[in-house]
């Protein structure tokens, strides 16, 4: 494997796992619309909140997705092929959520304005969901041919790692997104969602273990790299105690910088898991490993000019968007297309 | 098919955005409340725009991996990089910028909120050009080898890839036509909100001018018509320049397109004839009937008066000499060429109309007499033409794609060969039918709110805030109805 193959490797987990840090929240904040507001008008504030940035925050996944044709072109192949039905729900869920933004800003009527509310929370709830699964999935061996088709049948996508591990992931999307909007609202809000992630992080012990008892006995984690996988399962518990006692504590910004890498820890655990393979069959023979995967020498060299010219570029503009629109929004201010300025609480 | 759907809203997005940023732009050099009123009326149809080509566009990143897994297999060392390109370059660009743009109205000075509407646009333009970077390497492959080991294809030279001579006919194409369909969404509409205005008042012209109010909406879309008649006679014509590049280009390159597009069986004399309507008759591969216009084929395709087109026939058993050794003799090269060549035909007839009917619209507008408001037949032919763009581009990508056939990338691999083996026919007619109804339910959806955009008129400032009591707002309803 060369140095390139396997930095790019890399970069493609850094790229899911910044899409799951930026739009995690994004979806937390969608299925927040259902559990934690209490009316319509809350709901469109909570949307509000995320309007600015979710539709950059779903470029990640994109760009993920690119990357891994670019530089995997059978990675990317045999895992979008072999997910066919899941990916396209995923798919579903995203473009109903895409659209309620725009629409839900549109509605006249109370009742127009729940219509687009209601696939903002599908969509927000699913497609995590459906994510994680693939996630949780794929790195359990499928059955493989020799031609790198990757055939998963109904089992294989539905069982008992991959339900839990999707539920995980919406889970921790959906702590994400509540400690994002303790940041984002006034300051009695910000309490509220603080207090509901302090009591929901005591379900998360419990599922993590459920997680770790299942992996080791339906994936080769442990067994193949134990030292990395369970330092990456500590950390995976570390951020999320860190993420507890920051709730308790009410220090909104620790909190979601916790939760934000615990999301991020899960997909260290995962790409840490599969290396150096990208595919992983049931019968090792037919795994695809990183170096029979990538792309040839020269189009990574080319991709990689391309990232280090513009990755640089578009984090400094991202970090700019965030920091121009730092302002937390209150209540009577509940318009999705700005009009009037936000006003900051004090 | 998503193709297809997709690129109805790109080109609008595109379109739009450009009028919506010169509209701003305006706005920055007169410094005059009404472009200003201007940009953020249709800011509003350009968000509802975007927000239906952005979720296309995901589905398009993903399906290559999805349906055509052998493709990306087979290409994915050329293909994957425009696309990796795109995401990073382009769609963080306009993702990030359209949301600045829509929420940050009173926090910077003007000059600086234009420039993120400019940026989002900018996204918007390069995410086309890597895009069609992706799909001229399709139709003319170049800069790359077969790795004989693998049988992949293998990128050899980015620097060739970007200057495929077809990216650099096909891109300024489809840029002016998105132009263009930008320019008449907006003046087709423009065109129905003035007519409405006849409808609301009894076709009492009189009346309209004694409102104050009703003044200013019929002078604020007759801004509209002008900016829009200007941005789409300027796209037209570089449309139809562009356009013929184009031909000439694939007279060359893919004969057999140019064969089918201009219903050419046998091979034509010199100089040769244009026909400007034909009957085909595919099944025993001749022209049965056509009336030509001597000379012009030559003109057209060579830009000379002398030289001669090869029929489909001939070109059909050169490209069996040239390929059977690889793909056999079963394959067939013909094309459906009685759509081809309709399609096409439509395609320049809109681009032909849409340069005259700016030219028209400008004149009907001018300063001193002002009349294209008061004449209602003159407006609805311009509404009806609101659709007309979305025709005449759905028209050129069939000719694209269609016209390659049978190849995903013409002459290393067949469509038929590069689909994955895994998804099942079922699978895919499930995902087909269920992505047509989410886009027909999108579509109608935005058209459903675009047209509220309209009744609301650009004077309607959205209550934010105290919200309206629930009769209120069933009243706003019955007016914006109304």
């Amino acid at each position: 494997m060369s140095f390139l193959q396997g930095m790019w490797f890399c970069v493609i987990g850094l790229l899911f796992a910044g899409f799951l840090l930026l739009e995690g929240f994004d979806f937390g904040v969608g299925m927040a619309t259902r559990f934690i507001a209490r009316d319509g008008d809350e709901r469109t504030l909570f949307m509000r909140a995320i309007g600015p940035h979710w539709d950059g925050n779903e470029v990640w996944l994109i760009t993920a997705g690119g990357a891994m044709f670019a530089a995997f072109p059978l990675w990317y192949a045999s895992l979008f092929s072999g997910y066919y039905i899941l990916l396209f729900l995923v798919l579903v869920a995203l473009i109903i959520r895409g659209v309620s933004f725009e629409f839900a800003s549109r509605a006249i009527t109370d009742k127009e304005r729940n219509v687009w509310q209601w696939a903002n929370f599908i969509g927000s709830l699913f497609a995590p969901f459906f994510l994680g699964m693939m996630l949780t999935s794929f790195i359990q061996g499928v059955p493989m041919d020799d031609k790198g088709n990757a055939w998963v049948g109904f089992f294989g996508v539905f069982n008992w790692l991959s339900v839990v591990g999707g539920i995980a992931v919406v889970f921790f999307c959906f702590i994400h997104g509540l400690h994002f909007l303790s940041l984002k609202l006034g300051p009695g809000d910000s309490r509220r969602m603080l207090n509901t992630t302090e009591k929901l992080y005591w379900i998360a012990y419990p599922a993590l273990v459920v997680f770790v008892i299942l992996s080791m006995f339906m994936t080769d984690f442990y067994s193949k790299r134990p030292i990395s996988t369970w330092l990456l399962t500590v950390v995976v518990l570390g951020a999320t105690i860190c993420g507890h006692v920051s709730a308790m504590k009410k220090r909104g910004g620790f909190a979601f910088a916790s939760s934000g890498i615990t999301l991020m820890a899960l997909i260290a655990w995962i790409f840490n898991g599969i290396f150096p393979r990208v595919m992983i069959a049931d019968d090792p023979a037919k795994s695809i490993l990183i170096q029979d995967a990538s792309g040839s020498p020269y189009s990574l060299k080319v991709m990689t000019v391309v990232l280090c010219i513009f990755l640089p570029i578009v984090l400094i503009y991202i970090i700019w968007s965030y920091f121009i629109q730092r302002k937390r929004i209150v209540s009577d201010d509940v318009s999705m297309t700005d009009v009037r300025p936000a006003v900051a609480a004090k | 098919m998503t193709t297809i759907y997709h690129f109805f809203f790109v080109p609008m997005t595109i379109g739009i955005g450009l009028a919506v940023a010169i509209m701003e732009t305006m706005y920055v050099i007169t410094k005059k409340e009404v472009y200003k009123t201007m940009t953020k009326f249709w800011g509003k149809v350009f968000l509802l725009a975007f927000a239906v080509g952005v979720v296309t566009g995901i589905i398009q990143e993903f399906q290559f991996g999805m349906n055509w897994s052998n493709y990306s297999r087979f290409m994915g060392d050329i293909f994957g990089a425009p696309l990796a390109i795109e995401a990073l370059v382009a769609f963080f660009l306009e993702s990030t910028f359209i949301g600045v743009w829509m929420f940050t109205w009173d926090r910077f000075k003007p000059v600086w909120h234009m420039v993120f509407i400019w940026l989002t646009n900018a996204g918007s333009i390069l995410s086309a050009i890597w895009i069609l970077t992706a799909n001229s390497f399709m139709q003319h492959p170049v800069a790359f080898e077969i790795n004989q080991e693998t049988g992949h294809a293998r990128l050899r030279s980015f620097k060739d890839l970007i200057s495929n001579p077809q990216l650099w006919v096909e891109f300024p194409h489809v840029l002016s036509a998105a132009v263009c369909t930008g320019a008449f969404v907006v003046m087709g509409c423009s065109a129905w909100s003035l007519l409405r205005m006849h409808i609301k008042n009894k076709k009492d012209v009189a009346a309209v001018e004694a409102d104050g109010e009703q003044t200013a909406k019929v002078s604020l879309f007759t801004k509209s018509l002008r900016v829009g008649a200007v941005i789409g006679l300027v796209g037209a014509c570089f449309a139809i320049l562009f356009g013929d590049y184009q031909g000439k280009f694939i007279v060359y390159d893919q004969p057999m397109k140019l064969a089918a597009i201009e219903g050419i069986y046998e091979d034509t004399g010199d100089p040769a004839p244009w026909q400007l309507v034909a009957l085909m008759n595919e099944k025993d591969h001749k022209t049965e009937s056509s009336v030509d216009v001597p000379g012009a084929g030559s003109k057209l395709y060579y830009g000379k008066d002398s030289g001669k087109v090869k029929g489909m026939n001939t070109v059909n058993k050169e490209l069996h000499e040239k390929y059977d050794a690889k793909f056999g003799k079963d394959m067939n090269y013909y094309l459906p060429t009685t759509v081809l060549f309709w399609v096409f035909r439509l395609m320049v007839g809109i681009g032909f109309g849409f340069a005259l009917v700016s030219i028209l619209v400008l004149w009907f507008t001018r300063k001193k007499k002002n009349t294209m408001w008061k004449s209602r037949w003159k407006l609805w032919i311009m509404g009806i033409l609101t659709f007309a763009p979305f025709l005449a581009t759905t028209s050129g990508w069939m000719i694209t794609e269609m016209g390659r056939y049978p190849w995903i990338v013409y002459g290393y691999q067949t469509i038929a060969d590069a689909v994955s083996p895994t998804s099942t026919s079922g699978k895919v007619l499930f995902s087909c039918i269920i992505y047509f109804l989410l886009f027909l339910l999108m579509g109608s959806v935005m058209i459903f709110y675009t047209r509220r955009v309209l009744h609301q008129g650009p004077f309607y400032e959205q209550d934010n805030g105290d919200k309206p009591s629930k009769i209120a707002a069933s009243t706003e309803r019955k007016v914006a109805l109304a």
